[in-house]
């Protein structure tokens, strides 16, 4: 692949650092009038999710990363591996728990989710921003309670437990942010 | 009308202002070259170069070299305001293409200038008042490190996140430098413009020393997270000043960067006498986005 050099470095650039794959996030040019130019870049790494400050000399230059995101279609759990399948193409790619990480509460079949493809290997499973589950179980509400009071924990079809207003019941289908793992709305509304 | 025109037009009034200002002190605007035979040594800054003939010519990084020859020659106080050149990097604060202003002042000393750039910036600014200390109680006020008692093993403790080079090889100046970018300079002159003067005497340029052997008479101008000055009590010996020359291109050597010929012709200029005075760099594309609140250079330039 080729170099990157620190004057290309944006946001969404993705290179090796340490030998692993990093998203940039953010690159500040820092050039004193007398004194060396450096840069201050924020990266994630992907595989661990970490993100952290870099610095470097202004000009250095670092490989890119084999890096792709692609859309696909989650199937399956297996026991060890997640299953995934390109819609188009009806290839399958196998992803494992690492690469799902926390995110394993939010997949939902025949759902599109977003995996990053390091040299062919999954690494990261993105689930889209807003999900919709079925509630399997939660306390009963009063009669006449309306939303914003507090509300109650409901665990989902996932195993995902979540917070939601007291009039909603078990078995009825909800839309969550997945990002912030909050109660949305009922689902279709 | 696009905002930028807009803006350039705030720019020409600014501009405007700066001229009444020396007008009234009887500072004369000083025409001189933007293309020169000389370069600069300076390890960390760069020319660009032209061909002119079969001859290389070099845009000039600031006026400098040539104020100070004038000077030598008898001009009095000057100023120039136009443009200046340096080969590096784009950024919302650098530009390749700039305006500088820089002006010299016979007799005054630094704490002087310093006052009289003040006085200016406040008027263009339009705020109240300027900060300053020195940048050892910066040091020690922002990072809390005494510079001269602090180990290079405790400077490089305290270096922030990690480093995609090797932070031991660097000279003790380059690491205190990059500290100071990094820790102390958010953190001034975030209120008020702060002057942070008395650098250390190996970050001096072309500044006279103080007497304490430790710092040199330079100062540096820095508001809300832009360095906007650069100025010296000014280097008016001869031999010092080829000294530096000598010293610039050794660490240019050293770090793996083309060499500049001396311009001989400064060196000539302090044999027969640069006057005692005080000179400041004064970035004016910056200053205009601050006077207007802009965030990217690229708003205040025409192109």
């Amino acid at each position: 692949m080729a170099n990157f050099s620190t004057n290309e470095f944006k946001a969404g650039l993705k290179v090796m650092i340490d030998d692993e794959p990093c998203n940039i996030l953010e690159n500040e040019y820092v050039k004193p009038g007398k004194g060396q130019a450096f840069n201050r870049v924020k990266i994630r790494k992907l595989i661990s999710g970490k993100v952290l400050e870099k610095t470097f000399k202004s000009g250095d230059s670092v490989p890119g990363a084999d890096v792709l995101d692609t859309e696909l279609s989650y199937l399956y759990n297996d026991g060890e591996f997640y299953h995934f399948m390109n819609n188009e193409t009806f290839e399958q790619v196998a992803a494992d728990a690492k690469a799902v990480g926390d995110n394993a509460k939010w997949l939902v079949e025949n759902t599109d989710c977003t995996i990053t493809l390091f040299n062919g290997s999954p690494i990261v499973v993105t689930p889209p921003n807003f999900v919709e589950l079925e509630i399997t179980e939660t306390d009963p509400g009063l009669k006449g309670d309306t939303a914003g009071t507090g509300g109650k924990p409901a665990t989902l079809a996932t195993g995902a437990v979540v917070r939601v207003p007291l009039f909603v019941q078990t078995g009825e289908i909800i839309k969550v942010d997945t990002r912030s793992g909050e109660y949305v709305s009922r689902a279709g509304k | 009308m696009s905002d930028r025109v807009v803006n350039l037009q705030h720019k020409a009034r600014i501009l405007s202002q700066i001229r009444a200002f020396f007008s009234h002190r009887g500072v004369l605007e000083a025409d001189v070259p933007c293309l020169d035979s000389h370069g600069v040594t300076d390890p960390f800054l760069t020319n660009f170069e032209c061909d002119w003939q079969g001859q290389t010519r070099y845009l000039q990084t600031s006026p400098e070299f040539a104020l100070k020859r004038l000077l030598s020659e008898g001009f009095g106080d000057c100023y120039y305001l136009g443009k200046a050149f340096r080969n590096e990097a784009r950024s919302t604060q650098h530009s390749p293409e700039f305006m500088i202003l820089e002006w010299y002042r016979i007799g005054m000393t630094p704490e002087q200038l310093m006052n009289e750039i003040a006085e200016l910036i406040t008027c263009v600014l339009g705020i109240d008042k300027t900060d300053s200390m020195s940048y050892a109680d910066a040091f020690m006020k922002y990072a809390n490190i005494d510079i001269w008692q602090a180990t290079r093993e405790q400077l490089i403790k305290i270096f922030p996140g990690e480093c995609h080079f090797d932070l031991t090889l660097e000279t003790d100046s380059d690491l205190l430098q990059m500290l100071f970018s990094i820790l102390v300079e958010p953190q001034i002159g975030q209120e008020f413009p702060c002057f942070i003067y008395d650098f250390p005497l190996d970050q001096a340029a072309l500044a006279q020393a103080n007497e304490d052997g430790l710092t040199a008479q330079r100062f540096e101008l820095y508001y809300k997270g832009f360095e906007l000055a650069n100025g010296y009590g000014e280097l008016t010996d001869p031999e010092e000043q080829a000294r530096r020359f000598g010293q610039d291109n050794n660490r240019r050597l050293r770090l793996g960067k083309k060499l500049i010929e001396p311009d001989v012709r400064l060196v000539q200029a302090l044999k027969t006498g640069l006057p005692n005075c005080s000179g400041v760099a004064l970035g004016v594309d910056r200053l205009c986005m601050l006077a207007l609140g802009l965030e990217d250079i690229n708003l205040i330039q025409f192109n």
